[in-house]
């Protein structure tokens, strides 16, 4: 199998799951980049991507599995495939894996917090997120449930960006439990309504394994 | 992007229809352009790109050097109140300028819902609606499209319309803004200088007169501008320009696939049918010419499905090599081929073999009426027998759905009209259950009828719509008719085609009651989360007119039309003579059979029609 790790940034971060499989296969496409199709009644482009990513956030981490359908050095598949993306998507590498997209346990995410009408001191959110706890109600499907999330964070740091900018850097578990970057601002709000920011604005970095090596 | 819009996408569905940056969009550096454009389509995303005509007159505009045209959408409801909340107005995709800072604003006008989604837009760029109250040379206001054939309607909003195909006649319009920026002219000297362009109509130049009884006296032409304006038409359409970079949309539109456009005009003579008059006469691509760009088209989009379009596909002569030809490169590729407007009549097993080799979609075919007679009536030269022949194929070749498209309230109709729709849909059952290959799938058939609409330079154009009770009375009669479980039968909506009649139909008085459906809240009219009938009639009211007067009201012999002033080559009498035809129940053959003297030849100047 081989894989690509592209960003996805600017306006393409607007692009759904759902309309970037059509975007990468068509990309493929233009590209001459051929790739393998699933057997069965309605064939369609062999792609997985890791990690969905959701609409409005910004990433640089991103990555895609695929099969080639002919010989073709991997290492001039960026190039091709960057001369068929849309604006905003880049893919920066290509190769083949060797580690399974489930082995992801860790992600990190970069938000900027934005307060209207406040200004805000970087330290107390900061002491709220590496607190003891941080209990939270969760929504799930189905039901709501009480759960502590603070073990979901592994690192966190807050700097402050501009009057009424809080910029945070956290890493979130993913997998199962995992903790969504929504989610992380709705335990914000919960826990001190005072740091709910008006708007937050998501940028993930980086993937990491259990061990916290990064994950390619 | 500016903050605060980010922030609007954060919350609105669907943002990626508000963002541009597709593939193949195009962008300009600002400092070397001196004229931008932008191109509105006055409805969704997904819609207008969809359009072919916006894909072609945005390649062709952009290949003027110095000229930068951008895409404009009429925002969903959501994203309008939050741009009107943030005092962010409306902006072009590409370069996310306001486009009311444009030289020249363009609006596609395909059909009359979309009317007040134009006022809507222009008002959401901060200008006036009205073209007398925008006072500057720019932004100039110009639309084209089918609709525009009859252009009164919309006279009190646009400055100037372009009739006919665009890819020549728009930079010629935009050359001239150009010339006239350059030059410092005020709006009026160019309105008038622009008039003299083949094409170009210039409302606030010509005055309409009405007689007591609110019909047409005469139309007076204002510091010598013409009489009548012809539509301007692409003769030789393999040296016009061509989309093969068409912008690939990030995000799914209705028809998300290449179109490949086969010919323009129809030889048929469909009397109910605008597009079959409005776009004589027939000029067709060359088969090799289409081979090659669809292969194109195909490379630089990266779409996995083509299709094919015209008026009515399999009149296109050299289908089979076209087809041959596009499957031989399509199958090994995996790109599926569709063919939609395909004729009941001549509808041959082995062009459908041909395109069940890539993918059996759905089938419809349109026999519009249910009777021989009312068939003859309007022209639709399909026989029960070649239809019946058609599904036997179809249902031979393992397709078990089918629908079939009628009117109701077609000039003549009678209650017997009605009731055989359900006897040819049950014949089609007594086909399938005949000749299906396999019974235990079972069929499902079905029938779907609209209110017809009469519509401008058609032979029908004199007739009253039927009102929207007897509509409904016949589709009672024919849902009463139909005894099978295995016809599902739909009928559309009445009300909004009493309004498109109403519209398609309208004089430049109409502008007042468009204006006031608007203020009141109007826009988005084709969709049915926005459609308000009683609005409408509300305006109707309020302006002292009444829809029935446009929609219901049977016009005299001579009574002169807001479109007169329109040529689009096919002349009144002969419209008038297809009339008389109709209602001697006489059939008119195709042009291929016999040239009857349209009128449409008079717009080539270097072939003869369908050459
Ligand atoms: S001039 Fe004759 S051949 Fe040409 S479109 Fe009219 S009827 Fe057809």
């Amino acid at each position: 199998m081989s894989r690509i790790l592209f960003k996805k940034e600017g306006r393409a971060k607007f692009i759904s799951h759902l309309d970037l499989m059509r975007t990468m296969q068509r990309a493929f496409i233009r590209a001459k980049v051929p790739i393998k199709h699933t057997e069965g009644f309605n064939p369609h482009p062999y792609m997985v991507f890791a990690l969905p990513l959701p609409v409005g956030t910004e990433s640089v981490c991103e990555l895609m599995d695929f099969k080639l359908a002919e010989d073709l050095p991997l290492d001039t598949v960026p190039a091709l495939l960057n001369r068929a993306l849309p604006e905003g998507i880049e893919v920066t590498e290509a190769y083949e894996e060797t580690y399974k997209f489930k082995d992801i346990k860790w992600l990190d995410i970069e938000a900027d917090l934005f307060y209207d009408s406040k200004d805000t001191d970087e330290g107390g959110l900061l002491r709220l997120l590496t607190g003891d706890k941080l209990v939270m109600e969760k929504k799930t499907k189905r039901s709501t449930a009480t759960v502590d999330v603070r073990p979901l964070i592994a690192a966190c740091d807050v700097k402050r960006a501009d009057e009424g900018v809080l910029t945070l850097r956290v890493r979130l578990a993913v997998g199962d439990p995992a903790l969504s970057p929504a989610q992380l601002i709705s335990a914000i709000g919960q826990n001190a309504p005072f740091f709910a920011p008006d708007f937050a604005r998501f940028r993930r970095l980086e993937l990491y394994d259990k061990d916290f090596h990064v994950f390619r | 992007m500016r903050d605060e819009l980010e922030r609007i996408l954060n919350r609105v569905q669907k943002p990626a229809r508000y963002t541009g940056g597709e593939y193949n969009e195009t962008v300009k550096d600002k400092s070397d352009v001196d004229l931008r454009v932008a191109f509105c389509f006055p409805d969704t995303y997904e819609i207008g790109m969809s359009n072919l005509g916006l894909q072609i007159l945005y390649g062709a505009i952009n290949e003027e050097p110095k000229m930068w045209c951008e895409r404009c959408f009429a925002p969903w409801g959501d994203m309008e109140e939050e741009l009107r909340r943030a005092n962010i107005p409306l902006y072009a995709l590409e370069s996310g300028d306001p486009i009311g800072e444009f030289d020249a604003i363009a609006f596609s006008l395909g059909y009359e819902m979309a009317y007040t989604s134009v006022l809507n837009m222009l008002d959401l760029a901060g200008l006036p609606v009205r073209s007398a109250d925008r006072a500057g040379l720019t932004p100039l206001v110009f639309a084209g499209g089918t609709s525009c054939i009859n252009p009164e309607p919309m006279a009190d909003f646009v400055d100037l319309f372009v009739l006919g195909e665009g890819e020549e006649l728009d930079l010629e319009v935009l050359r001239l803004l150009r010339y006239a920026k350059s030059e410092n002219w005020d709006k009026r000297r160019f309105l008038r200088a622009a008039a003299d362009i083949k094409g170009v109509y210039v409302p606030s130049l010509y005055e309409p007169e009405y007689n007591e009884d609110g019909t047409l006296r005469r139309v007076e032409c204002l510091d010598g501008a013409p009489e009548r304006v012809t539509k301007r038409i692409i003769e030789d359409m393999d040296s016009a320009y061509f989309p093969t970079k068409a912008i690939v949309p990030s995000t799914e539109i209705v028809h998300d696939r290449v179109v490949l456009e086969l010919f323009r005009g129809c030889v048929r003579g469909c009397r109910f049918c605008q597009a079959g008059f409005a776009y004589r006469p027939v000029r067709r691509h060359g088969t090799g010419y289409l081979l090659d760009k669809a292969k194109r088209a195909l490379e630089s989009s990266g779409y996995e499905e083509i299709t094919l379009s015209s008026l009515s596909t399999s009149d296109f002569k050299g289908l089979p090599e076209l087809t041959d030809g596009l499957l031989e490169w399509c199958e090994p590729r995996k790109i599926s081929l569709s063919l939609p407007s395909l004729r009941a009549d001549n509808f041959s097993m082995g062009l459908m073999e041909r395109v069940q080799k890539v993918r059996k979609s759905g089938l419809t075919f349109a026999p519009e009426a249910g009777s021989q007679r009312l068939r003859d009536v309007i022209n639709k030269n399909v026989t029960e027998e070649a239809l019946l022949n058609s599904c036997r194929i179809a249902f031979e070749g393992g397709w078990n759905t089918l629908k079939l498209y009628f009117m109701l309230g077609l000039p003549t109709e009678t209650d017997e009209d009605v009731v055989s729709i359900a006897r040819l849909a049950e014949k089609v059952l007594h086909t399938w259950r005949e000749h299906a290959v396999n019974k235990a799938r079972g069929v499902k058939i079905t029938v779907s009828t609209s209110m017809f609409v009469p519509k401008p330079h058609t032979p029908f154009q004199w007739e009253a719509q039927v009102g929207v009770e007897e509509y409904l009375r016949r589709v009672h009669l024919l849902k009463d008719s139909i005894n099978s479980r295995s016809i599902v039968y739909n009928w559309h909506e009445p009300h909004v085609s009493l309004i498109e009649a109403a519209l398609s139909r309208g004089d430049r008085r109409m502008g007042a009651v468009i204006e006031e459906v608007w203020r009141q809240g109007g826009r988005l009219d084709s969709w049915t989360d926005y459609f308000g009938f009683s609005r409408w009639i509300a305006a109707f009211d309020a302006c002292g007119l009444r829809a029935d007067f446009y929609a219901n009201r049977v016009r005299g012999d001579d009574e002169i039309f807001p479109w007169d002033v329109i040529s689009v080559g096919v002349t009144k009498s002969y419209l008038a003579r297809e009339r008389a035809a109709a209602y001697r129940g006489e059939i008119t053959p195709d042009c291929r059979v016999k040239c009857m003297g349209c009128g449409a030849s008079c717009l080539l100047e270097r072939r003869k029609c369908d050459e």
